[in-house]
């Protein structure tokens, strides 16, 4: 059993999750397998793996859409199948179309309203994330008109509403731009400095070793490695794309 | 209580950002109006006949609107993906399903009432009376008919995937409660066991929704139906709508998003 302390907001013990389907034989198919670990209070962790090693699976259990198969999941010591566990988080998800008919200002008022927050308090929210996502001048135009860039900057301010103490981002720079990432990563340091404790899966491993005080690496569910990133890179000495794929045991040679 | 409604707000929203409700409107009143223009057989009654018309194209285009309008709204949620970063925040299946019940309806509910509106001024230039009680009874049975629909429709959009199967089904469904709902006893009595029991039970499980159909009153001008009767079917609409939106959610916070 972990033992969470004051400063652990994230806490994932021996989690399990077997989805069942026709296809996966009588066992299911093991998506994540006993996984352990925590994300304390201030730190940016980097969650990786191949596709299919069983991230979404544990950030979907993490946000309540999928219930485990065993084990206990908690945020800011909370179980996670209680909603005012996500109270305090803020949560980008992977390719999501925001409502199309709604302006950006629009949306984050609607997302807003879900958390509760006083009127006044939700309109300094607004336009304190859009100018921290720089959309201040696009706030008043409808979704549907915003390029794929400015669409994953909504749903960082989207996730960044509520002013939360931890951010879970699934692939947050996934198909932008080199711009778009440097900004997307600028915006991730500038939350480092604030404090804000960062949860964010990525292939993008170059981003991930600059930005990441920690990361876990997963494969076919299970945890491979987990420890600090520089500590990583003096251990295996070399870069954490080398150590990525060592651990995963991929190896280019026929 | 304030994210439910931040979710209803956000339906009705889309409801009038979207065209559906629009060309519906103008559809019924361009019929209605071309209709209004003829005079058959020099017949002083006619006006009945127009009423009659605009009324079932308002029953229709309340139905479509309810219907269309609510099948998409979870569906879509789920394809455009907006459902995870909603749920990933502090607002329960539960909610999102009240929420969603309460936008249609009250959308439902608008158009519903720019209809009647226009129907009572057609029915005034022509008869120079406005019984607005009457009306006032159609107009709010037909509406909490349509919360009955609403509901089952957003029960049935948590269980087919696809919206346009759930709104067939559902217009279809419908259509046959309101057309041969209230002959399925009889029906029942010229059968055979077990088919007898079947649909005899079928018939006591149905919504009778042809109980909120009071066209007649407006269309030939009769008194108001007593206000016991209409807060009988009030109450028979309240249970048949919770009932509906209980087993929507039972599926829903069980249904894996991932």
């Amino acid at each position: 059993m972990v033992t969470s302390g004051p400063e652990t907001i994230l806490s994932i013990d021996k989690l399990v999750v077997r989805y069942r389907a026709r296809d996966t034989g009588p066992n299911g198919k093991l998506a994540v397998d006993r996984l352990t670990l925590e994300v304390q209070r201030g730190e940016v962790f980097g969650f990786l793996g191949p596709n299919g090693a069983g991230k979404t699976s544990t950030m979907n259990v993490l946000l309540g859409f999928i219930p485990p198969t065993a084990g206990t999941v908690s945020l800011f010591g909370v179980p996670v199948d209680r909603p005012i566990a996500r109270q305090r988080i803020g949560y980008l998800p992977e390719l999501t179309y925001y409502y199309r008919f709604l302006s950006a200002e629009e949306l984050l008022r609607f997302y807003a309203r879900i958390f509760g927050l006083p009127a006044e308090l939700r309109e300094q929210r607004i336009d304190m994330v859009l100018k921290l996502v720089e959309l201040e001048h696009a706030r008043k135009k409808t979704i549907r008109t915003y390029s794929r860039g400015m669409q994953q900057r909504v749903g960082l301010a989207q996730a960044l509403i509520n002013d939360p103490d931890l951010l879970i981002l699934d692939e947050p720079t996934s198909g932008l731009d080199p711009i778009g990432r440097m900004k997307v990563r600028s915006i991730i340091q500038r939350l480092k400095q604030e404090g804000k404790t960062v949860f964010f899966s990525s292939h993008e491993l170059g981003e991930v070793e600059t930005v990441c005080d920690r990361v876990a690496i997963l494969s076919q569910g299970e945890l491979k490695t987990l420890g600090r990133v520089d500590e990583l890179v003096r251990q295996y000495e070399c870069d954490l794309e080398k150590i990525f794929l060592k651990v995963i045991g991929y190896s280019s040679e026929p | 209580m304030n994210a439910i409604l931040a979710v209803a707000t956000l339906v009705i929203k889309e409801l009038y950002r979207r065209k559906d409700f629009y060309v519906l409107f103008v559809l019924t009143a361009l019929i209605t109006l071309m209709m209004g223009a003829l005079n058959f057989f020099n017949d002083d009654q006619v006006v009945r006949y127009l009423k009659e018309i605009c009324l079932l194209l308002i029953w229709i285009s309340g139905l479509v609107i309810a219907i269309t309008t609510t099948a998409r709204q979870i569906p879509a949620e789920r394809e455009h993906r907006t459902i995870f970063p909603l749920l990933a925040k502090p607002l329960t299946r539960g909610q999102l399903v009240l929420g969603k019940f309460l936008g249609c309806w009250l959308a439902t509910g608008l158009a519903l009432l720019v209809f009647y509106l226009f129907f009572g001024l057609i029915s005034a230039s022509r008869e120079h009376v406005w019984p607005i009680l009457s009306y006032g009874q159609a107009l709010w049975l037909h509406w909490f008919m349509l919360g009955v629909v609403i509901a089952m429709t957003l029960c049935g959009s948590v269980v087919f995937a696809a919206p346009s199967s759930n709104a067939t089904i559902m217009l279809v469904v419908v259509i046959g409660i309101l057309l041969i709902g209230r002959y399925l006893n009889k029906v029942a009595l010229q059968l055979d066991q077990p088919l007898q029991t079947l649909v005899y039970t079928l018939y006591y499980l149905i919504p009778h929704l042809e109980f909120f159909d009071v066209r007649d009153l407006v269309i030939h001008n009769w008194d108001p139906i007593s206000w016991w009767v209409c807060g009988g079917a009030t109450l028979y609409a309240a249970v048949y709508g919770a009932i509906f939106l209980i087993a929507g959610w039972l599926v829903f916070r069980r249904q894996s998003l991932g």
